[in-house]
């Protein structure tokens, strides 16, 4: 087993080698996981210091006749460094992605087999709350469940990890039927193998794909309603060095010429989710053909 | 048809039903007193008594569901807690702006999405087909607040061209009627209002379009390489059809099917995207209302604004899957 999953994985690097386009997602991903983990070795300045440095507010970086000393993308409205936000946003931007993902999945899952191995009513009711949730556009539900719970970092976790959870519940619901029909599940309850272990050994084991690359393309679009979310004030708290929050907090200062705080962030967003996209369209294609469109 | 219209607009009562569990829970799980809740913390004792006995917040919970959903069935969502109005005719005052702003990028996004995925498809591999689809892969990852902000900057600020943020030139003459501004100038035949709502809309539009109009673009051209490859094309061909009227006259109308499925789907998208939209360049629609709403706590109009969007957002996809099955016979209407 050991080795067969080892095999699997040489298989999948060997195959991401031809797909150019998923190479370069990758690439940016593994830049921004860098940027994340090491962003106190990297960053050349504090993020977030206080007091606020008002001197350098808002000078030009290198392109600029009075940059601020050592702030290679200049410096926002409070003086702090643009590019040392810009690297510990990444950390920011990338955990909310990956806990909001794992949210959704860990309670899609827990959904989505239930509704798609037991069936009945459980089935039906479930989907009819999935209906509902889809019934609204993602960010309207995200900002919604904000105005209940509350803003902050760890509420937009759970805002968008709620948001995701039905999408994720009908992908694993539509992969556990497609599995429950195959003959050697038939064999597995004839042998009189529980329904835990059918469950946990068969069926997740070979919905793993999907799960996979709609994660992936998931934690995309986390990312940016992270940053939507916080572009819209009901986000991260400031100073958390949140991409949207430093987005909107300096878009009021391009009339006067400032554009740089306003312009590199969003580079930053637009690059993380392009990246994520072309990884998530390739794992889409080497994992499950079938999928394509 | 008649009876699957009929049949589908019989299982929007349940979504429907369970939208307004979700905006009654709204009140309720937010932190406080419910009634402080919907009046505010500057309402007088008076003030939250009235609405404790008008919503019978000492009553259970399901009764409290019951009384509320009959006032909203009658079209009264309660008062904004900051404008003392009530919540519905500041909804249907904003609304027409929302229309008009997703109506235009709507429009936008098909037109340029479907004619660069169709020349993209024609001329497979080629410069042009990597570029488009390029910045079409560039489009999808766009964060539209901030295309919004950089057309800001590049045509309004620096270039400019075209105004940042509004909705119309407020020194100029303007009659309100229906409260779309582009038929109302035109009703009133008004010409430089005209001009001057459309200068306004352009950069919104342009803005909230990019998902959709790059969306639209892989989805034509995908579809189109795979109807070109079909046998009919084949025989068109063979028959010494030029490729102008193969493509154009045979192979587009087949394509555009699912395309048109996408439109739909990318309808909710294009109201969230609006909300962004809206708040980037002010613009005065429901999407900015209900993020202002959210951020000073103004609970009724939040939960207006929930029942009204899922209204909405049902209603446009049941019009999409109706359409679906009236531009392709071919599907099965159960």
């Amino acid at each position: 087993m050991e080795r067969k999953r080892e095999s699997q994985v040489k298989e999948l690097i060997r195959r991401l080698k031809y797909n150019k386009s998923a190479l370069f997602g990758l690439v940016i991903i593994l830049v921004l996981v860098f940027c994340a983990l090491l962003a106190n070795f990297i960053s050349p300045n504090d993020p977030t210091p206080s007091p606020p440095d008002l001197a350098n507010s808002l000078k030009p970086g290198f392109w600029g006749k009075d940059a601020a000393p050592g702030m290679p993308l200049g410096s926002d409205a409070l003086g702090r460094c643009v590019l040392s936000r810009i690297i510990y946003g990444a950390r920011v931007s990338l955990s909310v992605g990956f806990v909001a993902v794992g949210i959704a999945m860990a309670l899609g899952i827990l959904f989505g087999v239930i509704a798609g191995f037991f069936g009945g009513w459980v089935d039906s009711l479930i989907m009819r709350i999935v209906d509902i949730m889809f019934a609204f556009p993602a960010l309207l539900l995200a900002i919604v469940i904000v105005a209940v719970i509350g803003q902050g970092l760890d509420k937009t976790m759970i805002a968008i990890g709620i948001v995701y959870t039905p999408q994720m519940a009908r992908i694993i619901r539509s992969s556990v039927l497609y599995i429950k029909e195959m003959e050697y599940i038939e064999v597995q309850k004839a042998i009189g193998s529980s329904n835990a272990r059918v469950i946990f050994r068969h069926v997740l084991p070979n919905s793993i794909a999907p799960v996979i690359v709609y994660g992936t393309l998931m934690l995309a679009t986390a990312i940016l309603d992270c940053a939507a979310l916080g572009f819209l004030g009901l986000g991260a708290k400031p100073p958390t060095p949140e991409w949207g929050a430093m987005l909107s907090r300096s878009y009021s200062y391009i009339v006067s010429g400032a554009w740089w705080a306003a312009t590199f962030p969003g580079i930053a967003i637009l690059f993380s989710v392009l990246g994520l996209n072309l990884l998530g369209d390739g794992l889409r294609d080497i994992l499950d053909p079938r999928l394509k469109t | 048809m008649k009876w699957y219209i009929a049949k589908r607009l019989l299982m929007l009562i349940p979504v429907l039903l369970g939208a307004s569990v979700l905006a009654f829970a709204l009140i309720h799980l937010a932190p406080g007193d419910p009634a402080r809740t919907i009046t505010g913390d500057r309402a007088s004792p008076q003030a939250i008594a009235a609405i404790r006995e008008k919503y019978g917040l000492d009553k259970p919970l399901p009764v409290q569901y019951w009384m509320w959903l009959k006032q909203v069935l009658r079209g009264d969502m309660g008062r904004s807690i900051v404008s003392n109005e009530y919540v519905t005719k500041e909804i249907m005052e904003r609304f027409p702006n929302t229309v008009e702003l997703t109506i235009c990028a709507m429009l936008l996004a098909i037109a340029v999405g479907s004619i660069a995925g169709i020349i993209s498809a024609s001329k497979q591999y080629s410069a042009l087909d990597y570029t488009t689809m390029g910045i079409a892969l560039f489009g999808i990852s766009m964060p539209v607040f901030w295309l919004g902000i950089m057309l800001m900057m590049i045509f309004g600020v620096f270039l400019r061209w075209l105004p940042i943020s509004g909705r119309i030139d407020t020194l100029l003459p303007f009659t309100r009627i229906t409260g779309f501004y582009i038929l109302d100038s035109i009703i009133t035949l008004n010409f430089r209002a005209l001009i001057s709502t459309i200068r306004y809309l352009i950069l919104p539009s342009v803005a909230l379009a990019t998902i959709p109009m790059a969306t639209v673009a892989r989805v034509t051209r995908s579809s189109m390489l795979e109807v070109l490859r079909q046998d009919f094309i084949r025989t068109e061909r063979a028959k010494g059809l030029s490729e102008r009227l193969v493509i154009y006259r045979h192979a587009v109308r087949n394509a555009m099917i699912p395309v048109i499925t996408v439109i739909g789907l990318n309808f909710g998208l294009l109201l969230a995207g609006a909300i962004l939209t809206e708040t980037v360049f002010s613009w005065p629609g429901i999407g900015r209302y209900v993020v202002k709403a959210v951020t000073i706590r103004d609970y009724p109009v939040v939960q207006g604004c929930v029942m009204f969007f899922a209204f909405i957002f049902v209603i446009v996809n049941l019009i999409a899957d109706v359409l679906y099955v009236l531009i392709d016979p071919r599907i099965k209407y159960e």
